[in-house]
């Protein structure tokens, strides 16, 4: 679970890691106000969770009300790598000597957090990771002790932080550690962190993603995500059925158990010709119900045009999963979509005595019935 | 023969009370799963399926020298579940739960290094010795004994490869699911040495998938120690970049590792063959024991 920017901000100000003044606006006229109350000039920032805002129009940086009634008219309401932006956050504009990067994240190859600490802060991360490794120094932690002041200390010199704002910096990361461990973050980042000429430090911009099974022990961070809730209306139905589900370019619905199987069912249906239109995983143990919320999701997906069901049963049953198509499929006078259907593993027998066969199509492997969904998909499209 | 687990392993199963921990207690006793006890806070004195129930797995120990656990606790609890595995000093703890905080993982990570019990998992299906022995969640009607090894990170896309192996007429000696979450016990490198030095195991299936970079550090050991040959999959060459493999994992490892791509052209340099089904997988495998 990702915070939004403003989310994030006030968690690190919460925390006293220094922010800069910031009011969130949902209208124009509101973006105009809490920009006199914050002083020109300000930057306007679109609150939609997409990388490279700037670069597509979504932060402005504006010196007057004129223009901040323009900025703020033109930034809300637009569509932001298919985000729609209903908010943004008026943020004072930091006059900055300086731009460093700070974060913490979990080193899953170690399996343990790492602090990071570069000089290079206010580009992409990524591609100084990638170009020039060496430009962030890398501290990893013991998950049981914590961070040690002096591994602050030493990650923040090891990155050649200049001396008059290492003990800033290093406060800053101590904290931002803390933040993490305690509000279970998966990762925690301020780039840029920039640096004022009266060498202050202060966190221009905030990432906070929150690892999604701790959230029970969250409930403040739970609420935020509600708040934060928006995006792609099948994502949006995806999170009330509670499925990994990633939405693609093709037209072959996937609906699956276990991750590595429903993958493997996407591989196939390229392998084939196909493209597949889905990733859905319906998780361990899914009941009828469940199955029937799958096959809804994936036809109210209008680029669907064809469905493959792939279970392999261990925990989850066939015969759960054959009462779930049934269900989901006899509502219908006429099946929206043709759907293939191969179970295999637990119960499967007990499942193809309980499926309608009139409502599906039947394959007993892996590879036929990634096959006739292609087929069913093509046919459709000629 | 096998690795890790056969008809000895005397199994304590923690959370045996509750339902998923009952149903699959019983279907691993009806496999000739040696199960000895359920170990369950506030429970002890009960039985479940004419197995004694205690409230911690010290108890289970001293009563019924349990040496194995498999743990179906719930995710908030169960990382405290692998701790009291690993201070009552068991040979393996196998943790099939699904969505244990990282945190928690990194921990119970860190207190591993101190102990010698080995962790399989978590969020994985189990392992299983067809013929003798299953521990966790695996449908064991599909598996048959035979001389091949295989480990995965995935439960489901096991099944999908040990049955175009058994349909074929070719067993398994052990399989392991060692679950795909980014911070587990057993890792493909361990799990590959385990069979390397198995006299019986003669070839090897290894299925990883995209994130993170174990398979391409299970090439480069394949490369250097393993001579038993090996077959590989990977899921996930269609995903799109960006959805699974998180933004952290980019900063740490630089970019180009995790993907699909990087792992099996690693395994290839390896001399690793990588179905691009799992059929073909089970072809090479065929090809190696012909």
């Amino acid at each position: 679970m990702k915070l939004h920017e403003y989310q994030a901000k006030q968690v690190f100000a919460d925390a006293g890691i220094p922010t800069p003044a910031s009011e969130l606006a949902s209208d124009v006229d509101g973006a105009v106000a809490a920009a006199e109350e914050i002083g020109y000039p300000v930057a306007i920032k679109a609150q939609v969770q997409v990388g490279g805002r700037g670069k597509a129009g979504g932060i402005k940086l504006v010196e007057d009300e004129d223009e901040a009634r323009e900025a703020a008219d033109e930034i809300l309401g637009m569509d932001l790598k298919g985000y729609h932006v209903d908010r943004v956050l008026v943020e004072e504009a930091v006059d900055f000597t300086n731009e460093l990067y700070v974060g913490i994240t979990m080193d899953r190859g170690e399996g343990k957090p790492v602090a990071m600490v570069s000089t290079k802060g206010g580009v992409n991360i990524e591609e100084v990771a990638e170009e020039d490794p060496d430009a962030i120094a890398r501290e990893h932690i013991d998950p049981a002790f914590g961070m040690h002041p002096y591994q602050a200390r030493k990650a923040v010199y090891d990155a050649g932080v200049d001396q008059s704002i290492a003990r800033d910096v290093s406060s800053v990361l101590t904290t931002l550690y803390q933040l993490w461990d305690d509000r279970d973050g998966s990762d925690a980042e301020i780039n840029p962190l920039m640096v004022t000429s009266d060498d202050e430090v202060i966190a221009a911009d905030a990432v906070m993603n929150i690892d999604e099974d701790a959230l029970f022990r969250q409930p403040e961070l739970a609420e935020m995500e509600e708040e934060a809730a928006g995006g792609d209306e099948l994502e949006q139905k995806a999170d009330e059925y509670d499925f990994d589900y990633v939405r693609l370019d093709g037209n072959v619905g996937i609906i699956g158990n276990g991750a590595g199987l429903v993958m493997t069912t996407l591989d196939l249906v390229d392998h084939y010709g196909g493209e597949p239109a889905n990733f859905l995983d319906v998780g361990g143990g899914a009941k009828a119900e469940r199955i029937a919320n799958a096959l809804d999701m994936v036809f109210s997906d209008d680029n669907v045009d064809s469905v493959v069901f792939n279970i392999f049963g261990g925990i989850t049953r066939g015969d759960e999963v054959a009462r779930g198509i049934n269900e989901a499929l006899e509502q219908f006078d006429e099946i929206p979509k043709p759907v293939v259907v191969r179970l295999a593993g637990t119960n499967w027998e007990e499942g193809m005595e309980i499926l309608n066969e009139d409502l599906v199509t039947v394959e007993q492997t892996l590879e036929d019935a990634v096959q006739r969904a292609v087929e069913y998909a093509g046919e459709v499209n000629e | 023969m096998s690795v890790l687990v056969d008809d000895d392993t005397r199994v304590v199963v923690q959370g045996i009370t509750g339902g998923e921990g009952k149903f699959h207690a019983q279907q691993m006793m009806e496999y000739g799963t040696n199960v000895v006890a359920g170990a369950v806070p506030g429970k002890g004195g009960q039985e479940v399926e004419g197995v004694p129930v205690y409230d911690t797995v010290h108890e289970a120990v001293e009563e019924e020298n349990a040496d194995t656990s498999v743990i179906f606790v719930p995710p908030a609890f169960a990382g405290d579940a692998v701790f009291e595995s690993l201070d009552a000093d068991l040979d393996l703890a196998v943790a099939i739960t699904e969505g244990i905080p990282t945190q928690d993982m990194a921990r119970v990570n860190k207190r591993l290094t101190e102990t010698d019990t080995r962790l399989i998992g978590p969020n994985c299906p189990g392992l299983i010795t067809p013929g003798e022995a299953k521990l966790g969640i695996l449908p064991g009607n599909i598996f048959a004994e035979g001389n091949v090894g295989l480990v995965s990170r995935s439960g489901t896309l096991t099944y999908q490869v040990v049955d175009s192996l058994t349909n074929r007429g070719i067993g398994q000696t052990t399989a392991i699911g060692i679950g795909g979450d980014p911070i587990i016990g057993t890792d493909f490198v361990d799990a590959l040495e385990l069979f390397e030095d198995d006299p019986d195991t003669d070839a090897i299936v290894m299925c990883g998938e995209i994130g993170g970079e174990d398979e391409e550090e299970a090439a480069a050991f394949i490369d250097d120690y393993v001579d038993t040959p090996v077959a590989g999959f990977i899921a996930g060459r269609t995903a799109p970049p960006g959805k699974r493999m998180g933004h952290a994992g980019a900063i740490v490892s630089g970019s180009g590792t995790g993907t699909a791509e990087s792992k099996i052209s690693a395994l290839n340099d390896a001399g690793v063959p990588v179905g691009d089904t799992p059929e073909e997988v089970a072809d090479h495998i065929e090809e190696f024991l012909a």
